[in-house]
């Protein structure tokens, strides 16, 4: 068999039409890889590797009978991984928790239905932080996944099995929450692309609820064509789930290639200060490139940043503590001193907001401040089409070295905290490196349901840049 | 229960199973009676992680058509609340409620008494909520049944206009005669669709405040053993106010063995339930125009049929608490009307006769009619009894002393000079009955 080098789903697609390869053939090979260096990442808790091997020959004998199916089917044989959050049919669902470590549903998330109908093939289900409850991939109740880029390191959190497992190439792509930042931290801290739709664009249905005003459902992927074109699978009204929106949903991938010319795009001042240098170097690099290829750029405000993180650990923490009741050991799992110290925190912040006497003063207020959030971003989307900043405030730390102080990493969700409370989409695509050959990551941020327009920039953006290409040194060895 | 000094003051919360196809959040079915245990569940029914409700918009019409009949105020933006506490009949750890922004709100029922009281109960709020599982417990086995987890539930919370167990039988005939005429729901205690708690106090006569306890009577499963429960904690709280002390805040359960109340559970502070706005609902919002269209479909509402028949055909109050004491009974009349007067039967003649002499209405609306043809049958009206009742109250002032003095054979007395009065016309149960509350009235 021919070696897949791109890790793309264009490729793989091409590859099955010319017959260079079989379903079975690249769903074998992406297992032998996850082989090869998951013992290195950590990036899976669960495999399904049986399963998907029969599911490759289901296809494999579909694609003889009738080669129009990759057409109709856009994920038609691409394997992939899910956040431990999305339930799985058969498939044992934890949530990076270990209280529920025994926990295999009977459904599978809308999400999940949709891309498995639309021909992926789930090969495993991916660690993160527990519950979805950190940035750094340290809290999952397991064991912490490494960052390819340097094993030392964190990948970001809470998909830190999609975001390392993508950039490591063991997985063309895999699914991600994003409460404050959980696709977009790992996709940033390990090169790769991360997309945060707009909420209510994609289902929740199925998948662990961490906060349910924030959740949003979103993928890991190497470039922006392929988030494009999964979010066109995932994305839409869902019967079974009321906050999903009846708004069309495009061809994403088949917008990308339009003119950006014109296309005005702001820079929070509030994004670029309080990062590090080589952070805020590689984002005025990039808008120089953008303007390079007709985009206008100006400086605008969004005067209530500083108050996103505080407002987020009112609202999120109530929403974990309720969400979390369920988890009471009586019908699966184990009892409720299972839960790890995270969840405990949470739950125990979320029960006192919202307790008599203390609601008016934090989550009332909190959600008053939300409105405030919200207004700064439909004020500047009034002056601007697209926002351009980092996601992270810096390249990835060492294991390790924040996990003893959590207040220090509540704070690394300062730009990405912001746009779910305002419940906007944001793109996460890598803008360049740092000392030890970090990646960085920068996000667009566009108006609610412009998603089409954020794929755009980003697609017009690689076709200047080459970052998206850069693999792991870790991962060269699996194309050998 | 009577006593000169106190009065108890009554507030109801009154629980009703919708009759709706489906649960409240998800598609399963809602009717659970006599179904194997959880046969009719989904991922959203047994609270499974990553599931998530779907309001039953059939469930909030009905609710809100309850709320117009009590005359309530509908909000055009409305939500629900997460009402979080822990037992094991609720699977989420939260009951999905609604707070502070009820569907309806601010309502009263107005209803004659069976002896034709006018008598009027205000409703504070009419709001949905889902309702539990159903916990069986069996050989220190706890069992827990989801069949009845999610289905939709509707709370009537009155104010404290109650003040005796006979007002209560009164009020819960009325509403639940509402609640069948617009056929939302079977109101039935021994399916478990109907559910009522009382929160009971007792204070003097003449007050107007409300005491500063109560006392919240629960799991009771009839009308009978809730009024006797009514009772006897107006004479336990009265027990403990002439001590000089204040009854305790606290639950109470009905014993039926022995007819007393038992504590179940004290209440040092109010429930704690951190309400918060459901996040996975959006909120509600309902257009113009909505309400309106709602109001058309409660016409035929037992106030509305009254009215009608009082204007059509002059009837009385009695007659026309009966006649519209069921939807069945209304329709029957109605049509039978329709049918006499091809026949020259007068509606007063078969208002008579579904009135007074309790003819089958199951039967076919000819073969009534018939009946009529072939024998007319005697009947008595209202008035003469009223009259006949007077008679025989002026004329024996002697057994009228004896009975308010609280000899009881009195009335058995009383009960034969009517009856030969209205020479056999009514049967002496009934007889009895309007007697005696004459007098109580009286």
């Amino acid at each position: 068999m021919k070696k897949v080098t791109q890790n793309s789903i264009n490729e793989i697609h091409e590859g099955y039409k010319l017959k260079k390869w079989s379903v079975e053939e690249i769903t074998k090979e992406y297992i032998g890889r996850v082989q090869k260096l998951d013992p290195k990442l950590k990036a899976f808790l669960t495999t399904a590797f049986d399963e998907a091997i029969l599911k490759a020959r289901e296809l494999d004998s579909n694609l003889r009978k009738d080669e129009e199916v990759i057409e109709r089917k856009p994920l038609f044989g691409i394997p992939y991984g899910a956040k431990d959050l999305f339930s799985t049919k058969g498939v044992r669902t934890t949530g990076g928790a270990k209280i529920i470590d025994n926990y295999v549903p009977p459904y599978d998330a809308t999400s999940i239905v949709r891309i498995n109908e639309a021909g992926g093939i789930l090969i495993g289900k991916l660690n993160q932080d527990a519950w979805g409850h950190g940035a750094s991939g340290e809290h999952s109740d397991y064991f912490p996944t490494h960052n390819p880029w340097n094993l030392d390191y964190v990948p970001g959190g809470s998909s830190s099995g999609s975001g390392a497992a993508v950039a490591a190439r063991i997985l063309p792509f895999a699914t991600a929450t994003d409460t404050a930042g959980s696709a977009r931290c790992p996709a940033s801290f390990c090169g790769v692309c991360g997309l945060k739709p707009t909420y209510g664009r994609v289902s929740r249905y199925g998948i662990l609820s961490m906060a349910s005003s924030l959740d949003s459902i979103g993928h890991i992927t190497t470039k922006v064509e392929d988030s494009a074109r999964i979010l066109s699978v995932t994305a839409g009204s869902d019967e079974f789930d009321a906050t999903t929106t009846p708004a069309a949903v495009p061809k994403y991938e088949e917008q990308l290639t339009g003119s950006i010319r014109e296309t005005k795009i702001g820079i929070p001042k509030e994004y670029i200060d309080g990062v590090t240098p080589e952070v805020r170097e590689a984002i005025k690099a990039a808008a120089r490139q953008l303007e390079g290829i007709g985009c206008k750029f100006v400086e605008v405000s969004l005067p209530h940043t500083q108050l996103a993180v505080p407002v987020y650990y009112i609202v999120q923490p109530a929403e974990v503590s309720s969400n979390l009741a369920r988890f009471d050991g009586n019908r699966f799992g184990h009892d409720r001193q299972t839960f790890g110290d995270e969840a405990k925190r949470r739950i125990m912040l979320g029960t006192y907001t919202l307790s008599a006497g203390y609601y008016d003063a934090y989550y009332r207020k909190a959600m008053q401040v939300r409105t405030l959030i919200r207004e700064d971003f439909s004020k500047v989307f009034s002056q601007v089409d697209a926002l351009l900043g980092p996601v992270m405030p810096h390249t990835a730390f060492k294991l390790g070295e924040k996990v003893s102080d959590p207040l220090l990493l509540y704070l690394e969700d300062v730009f990405t905290a912001p746009i779910n409370l305002a419940g906007l989409p944001a793109l996460a695509v890598p803008c360049g490196f740092g000392s030890g050959n970090l990646p960085i990551g920068m996000q667009i941020i566009g108006p609610q349901f412009s998603e089409g327009l954020l794929f755009k920039i980003g697609y017009s953006y690689e076709r200047v840049t080459d970052w998206h290409l850069q693999i792991p040194p870790i991962a060269q060895n699996v194309y050998s | 229960m009577v006593s000169a000094k106190y009065e108890s003051v009554i507030g109801m919360e009154v629980h009703i199973e919708l009759d709706t196809k489906s649960k409240m959040f998800c598609s399963c079915p809602s009717e659970h009676f006599g179904k194997p245990p959880n046969s009719q569940v989904c991922p959203v029914c047994l609270g499974l992680p990553g599931a998530l409700p779907v309001p039953n918009i059939e469930a909030i019409k009905k609710t809100q058509l309850i709320g117009l009949a009590l005359g309530c105020k509908l909000r055009d933006f409305s939500k629900f609340d997460r009402k979080n506490y822990f037992y094991p009949d609720i699977p989420k750890g939260y009951q999905i409620s609604q707070y502070d922004m009820p569907f309806c709100y601010e309502g009263k029922l107005d209803y004659l008494t069976e002896f034709q009281v006018k008598k009027m109960v205000r409703v504070r709020r009419v709001h949905m909520e889902e309702d539990t599982a159903k916990m069986i417990h069996i050989d220190g086995a706890s069992l827990i049944d989801f069949n009845r987890s999610g289905v939709p539930l509707v709370e009537i919370v009155s104010e404290p206009d109650i003040h005796d167990s006979q007002d209560l039988r009164d009020y819960l005939k009325a509403l639940i005669r509402v609640i069948r005429h617009l056929d939302l729901s079977s109101c039935d205690m021994e399916k478990g669709t109907l559910r009522l708690e009382a929160n009971v106090s007792v204070r003097k006569v003449g007050s107007n405040d409300l005491p500063k306890y109560k006392v919240e009577i629960k799991n009771v499963n009839s009308f009978r053993y809730i009024a006797h429960a009514i009772d006897y904690e107006f004479s336990r709280q009265i027990e403990i106010l002439e001590r000089g002390e204040t009854p305790l805040q606290e639950t109470r359960g009905f014993d039926e063995n022995r007819g007393v109340t038992v504590s179940q559970r004290v209440k040092e502070e109010a429930n704690d339930y951190r309400y918060f706005p459901e996040p996975d609902i959006p909120p509600s919002r309902f257009p113009e125009g909505y309400v309106e269209t709602l109001r058309k479909q409660i016409s035929q509402l037992p106030q509305q049929a009254a009215e009608r028949l009082k204007l059509q055909y002059n009837f009385s109050d009695h007659y026309v608490n009966v006649l519209t004491n069921s939807p069945e009974v209304l329709m029957k009349f109605d049509r039978l009307v329709a049918s006499g007067s091809t026949h020259d039967v007068s509606p007063d003649e078969i208002a008579n006769a579904i009135v007074n002499r309790r003819v089958d209405i199951s039967l076919p609306v000819e073969q009534i009619i018939q009946k009529f043809v072939s024998a007319k049958v005697t009947t008595v009206t209202t008035l003469d009894i009223s009259t006949h009742i007077k008679e025989v109250i002026n004329e024996n002032p002697k057994a009228i002393e004896d009975y308010k003095k609280g000899k009881k054979g009195a009335i058995e007395f009383l009960v034969g000079r009517l009856m030969a009065k209205l020479k056999g016309r009514m049967d002496p149960v009934s007889a009895r009955k309007i007697l005696e509350q004459t007098l109580q009235d009286k």
